[in-house]
């Protein structure tokens, strides 16, 4: 078998941080609608940030409480925002606790500091 | 009391094991069996030799039965249906009182359940179709060593299935070589990586080789993707004691998870290394060889989803399953029906699924359900929609088969899934808009729509050869 190489890609090993790691960081429009899949659920939406050289543990630093009993996508929406601004170099990811489980319902990295 | 007169000779199992007035007990393990007779003996009587069979009975009264309250013991068929578009064959429904069995042992239960029986002359096939274990037998049996949760925080994987892959070829590699395919796979954005079942420890592979170049692999890629990642060593061996000598050293290694092959390990062995696994923090993934030997003829043997139950009760994190649409036996209901099982707390019959009785798991964990053998990009939407996202999706040929090679492979892989769970979150009916959601994905993906590409002929459309009983 011959494979012709200056056909192929090569593969760029990235910091890719988990779900959604792989796609194109989301628009708002795109970050609004996993957020309202989020509080369809029925999971309590969460922030946490971290700086990325210290971003390999479990814990990250939670920002305020998680946002029991809101069903206002925008105010989640909010609350990112308003979390990037005080720790602009930071990763900050949204989550859905699911009080069932115990687990998280959905977890990504909203907005990535630069390291 | 019974009548206390011994009467040696040979009586009809039905006089004693055949009692359609019996209520069955919330302790008692119910089976279903479908029977199979040989022609003129009744059905009542089929039923009731399997359930003696099964329990207490043999062929002939002894005098020792009568030291016993055998009315206490005995295994009771209950109920016979008619199998649907089958004329030859029937359901035998039997009730077991829980002390016929040791508590945490499945083994017990299936010497009893499968065992002489199965050989029995006055039927041509036997096949058990299903088990209800009673929540008191359940709480006595230890089950995953982490379960869903438990590794889902571990790994820190949420919200998606996790994508994985066998390494091939299967065999034959050098433990160096073996560890660079694992590498290439899991920097393109696997989380895991499989030994083939059939890799132990072979002449051109020793185990300790194997395991210490897959470290090094996992090590690099955590710290160059962030990602956690891991690889399922196989501590599958001929004897228990190489088998967890094995588990020791993936264990010194610092490696998240261990495999088995639970049939041809054997249930004794399975048990005791969930057991080890939960006693040291290791992860368990579970192959299944064997099973198809097992469970494939639809009028004998033991159908999946029992043997499924039966390794959720011994012990395992991850289970085979089938994939529905891949190159592997497997129908979508069925399939279906047996993944609840793996997963839920509770499963209501459901004969549409092949659930003969409810099940309560209670506070059992549940268990990944794998989907791997013949799967590639183009199947993951449909994967998502059938498996969701408590399961493992594994594509070996699909990963390792990229024009590119292994990271390649995986990446796009990796990004089909993403943008197949990100458009499920939007509400979009990812099975029927497969093809556009994949499309949109590789705009930004060479690698997936390279493997779109190399992909798009094969499929695997033949009939299942063991069917659902409907109407």
């Amino acid at each position: 078998m011959t494979l012709n190489t200056s056909t192929q890609g090569d593969f760029v090993t990235a910091q890719t941080l988990e779900t959604f790691g792989f796609l194109p960081k989301f628009t708002k429009e795109e970050i609004y609608d996993q957020i309202v899949y989020l509080l369809s659920q029925g999971w309590t939406p969460a922030i946490e940030h971290e700086h990325p050289a210290a971003a390999r543990n479990h814990y990250w630093t939670m920002w305020k409480l998680p946002m029991f009993g809101e069903q206002d996508p925008n105010r989640v929406m909010e609350e990112l925002e308003a979390c990037r601004r005080s720790y602009p170099d930071h990763h900050i990811r949204l989550f859905g606790y699911d009080n069932y489980t115990q687990g998280q319902g959905l977890s990504f990295v909203v907005f990535e500091g630069r390291a | 009391m019974a009548s206390k007169a011994y009467d040696a000779g040979v009586k009809e199992y039905r006089d004693m094991y055949w009692t359609p007035d019996y209520v069955p007990l919330d302790t008692d393990l119910l089976a279903c069996f479908k029977c199979t007779g040989q022609a003129g003996v009744p059905r009542e009587e089929v039923a009731a030799a399997v359930a003696a069979e099964s329990s207490t009975g043999t062929w002939s009264t002894v005098w020792s039965e009568l030291l016993t309250d055998l009315e206490y013991y005995k295994g009771r068929a209950y109920r016979i249906e008619d199998v649907p578009g089958d004329s030859e064959s029937f359901y035998a429904f039997v009730a077991y009182p829980i002390d016929l069995f040791e508590e945490g042992s499945v083994v017990n239960v299936l010497t009893s359940l499968v065992g002489n029986v199965f050989g029995f002359k006055a039927l041509r096939h036997l096949r058990l179709e299903d088990i209800r274990f009673p929540i008191a037998f359940i709480k006595t049996c230890g089950g995953p060593p982490a379960g869903i949760q438990v590794e889902r925080d571990r790994l820190n994987k949420y919200g998606r299935p996790m994508l994985g892959a066998t390494i091939k070829p299967k065999l034959g590699l050098s433990a160096k070589n073996y560890g660079r395919a694992v590498y290439e796979c899991l920097r393109g954005g696997l989380d895991l990586t499989k030994d083939d079942e059939n890799v132990n420890s072979q002449p051109f592979m020793r185990w300790r080789d194997r395991f210490e170049f897959v470290a090094e692999a996992i090590q690099k890629a955590e710290l160059e993707t962030g990602e956690r990642k891991g690889h399922y060593l196989n501590v599958t061996a001929a004897t228990c004691e190489d088998m967890f000598e094995r588990a020791e050293f993936a264990k010194e290694l610092g490696m998240p998870i261990i495999m088995h092959d639970f049939l041809t390990g054997g249930f004794t062995a399975n048990t005791s290394l969930a057991n080890w696994c939960r006693k040291n923090g290791v992860l368990l993934h579970i192959h299944r060889a064997m099973h198809a030997v097992i469970d494939r003829h639809p009028k004998h043997g033991i159908h999946f989803r029992v043997l499924a139950k039966c390794l959720r009760l011994s012990g395992g994190d991850h289970l085979h399953t089938g994939t529905v649409v891949g190159k592997l036996e497997g129908d979508r209901a069925s399939t279906l029906g047996f993944v609840d099982q793996l997963r839920e707390s509770f499963v209501p019959e459901d004969r549409s699924r092949g659930v003969f009785f409810d099940q309560d798991w209670g506070s059992m964990p549940g268990v990944f359900a794998v989907a791997s053998g013949g799967i590639h990009v183009w199947h993951m939407p449909a994967l998502v929609t059938i498996f969701g996202d408590d399961s493992v999706l594994q594509f070996g040929g699909g990963t390792q088969g990229h024009p590119w090679g292994n990271a390649a492979g995986a990446a796009a892989n990796r990004v089909a899934l993403e943008a197949s769970v990100k458009a499920r979150n939007q509400g979009r009916e990812i099975e029927k808009e497969a093809r556009d959601i994949l499309t949109e994905a590789a705009r930004h993906s060479p690698e997936l729509a390279v493997a779109m590409e190399t992909w798009k002929e094969i499929k695997f459309e033949f009939d299942t050869v063991d069917r659902l009983d409907v109407k």
